[in-house]
């Protein structure tokens, strides 16, 4: 995937010898304008994402309105604390990532080659504690399909004093708590696979950086790789809101 | 291909467009005080959770959420000083979704809402 760069005396234009840098490819006219380019060209790729990510926000929106008693208790079963320590990782990540385009832009090799090793790290631990909550769905059997149990509403643990400790679902409202996980497991794994993508290019781009591609004054992978990583960030900060936190006080 | 005729005033091709020339590098002391805002911001909406405040909990927490995506927006994403066409663009993505998100809720809302 190395950008093939042919030297612009090789191709003989003549009309554009004002080029300065080897990545400056000969149709941009100035560095400026191909930069903007770049970004613009990134912003809408981002868009369609907005709009890829929007249809399933809608989908939680609607049910979560049409089966509300069932949200309400399945989003109870997450656990919350998981979740926060997740989304501090996740802007800790996004963090070294915006430190890893400074120094990038100040063609400091050392430390970005530093910050996009940190920026995969807290990656990956983000992946580590979904391992670790996709594991206790499974084991519980939350997740929706042939071994999914009601049980756990419909029937749900006792105090010392006799009463249920949550309020208990009627059956055919505790069915559509498989609708809950579905869009959980939807929704979360979609962005899990956006991190996974993104931790696959984030070492294609620690090898480029080692080699000191990005600290010569060709910052724009650096930069355009770090609007995708915050992209998904992005999405995680209204995922943890809607799964975990909104429903810990159901209205009746 | 004919320079001459790009001056700031007509610049169809985009090259002398002076919103190039104010390209911003952010400091690391600014990305720390957006990581800092950042963590007070998942503080809250994480304590907010725990207090019954009623039709206000998913409020609160959806405004929150909407302020931390503002945060990163302008400063890990640099849109704050990005050219007026990026400006533009993200504007146009967001008030799309809203868009579509509020046509589809009129839809359903409008046609068999509590009779699933």
């Amino acid at each position: 995937m190395d950008n093939s760069i042919t030297s612009h005396e090789a191709v003989g234009h003549d009309a554009h010898e004002h080029v300065a840098l080897p990545q400056h490819r000969h149709h941009f006219e100035t560095q400026e304008q191909q930069r903007e380019a770049g970004s613009f060209g990134m912003w809408l790729f981002l868009l369609t994402e907005i709009m890829f990510f929007g249809g399933l926000f809608f989908a939680y929106l609607l049910y979560r309105n049409w089966y509300y008693p069932a949200f309400a208790s399945a989003s109870q079963t997450l656990d919350i604390r998981i979740g926060a320590v997740n989304t501090v990782i996740l802007i800790t990540s996004g963090f070294f990532m915006a430190l890893a385009v400074y120094a990038s832009e100040m063609k400091k090799q050392k430390m970005l080659v530093q910050t996009l090793i940190l920026t995969t790290v807290f990656g990956v631990a983000f992946l580590g504690f979904k391992v670790v909550e996709y594991r206790a769905k499974y084991v519980e059997n939350h997740i929706p399909g042939a071994s999914f149990s009601v049980k756990d509403f419909v029937t749900p643990p006792k105090d010392a004093s006799g009463h249920f400790t949550e309020t208990p679902l009627t059956p055919d409202m505790a069915q559509h708590i498989q609708l809950f996980f579905f869009l959980y497991f939807a929704m979360t794994g979609m962005h899990a696979l956006h991190m996974i993508i993104g931790i696959g290019l984030l070492f294609w781009l620690i090898r480029r950086a080692q080699r000191g591609d990005f600290t010569s004054g060709y910052v724009a992978p650096i930069e355009n790789f770090g609007l995708y990583w915050h992209f998904v960030d992005i999405i995680w900060l209204f995922l943890f809101p809607l799964l975990y936190l909104i429903n810990r006080h159901p209205l009746h | 291909m004919d320079h001459a005729i790009h001056t700031d005033a007509n610049d169809p091709t985009n090259i002398t467009n002076p919103e190039h020339a104010q390209h911003h590098i952010v400091t690391p002391a600014q990305y720390c005080l957006v990581f800092a805002t950042l963590l007070v911001g998942t503080a809250i909406t994480v304590g907010a959770a725990f207090i019954p405040l009623g039709w206000a909990n998913p409020v609160v927490a959806l405004a929150i959420a909407c302020f931390k995506a503002c945060v990163v927006v302008l400063f890990f994403m640099h849109a704050k000083y990005q050219s007026r066409l990026i400006k533009l663009t993200i504007g146009a993505g967001i008030f799309l979704f809203l868009s579509l998100i509020a046509m589809t809720l009129t839809d359903y809302m409008s046609r068999a809402w509590g009779m699933w």
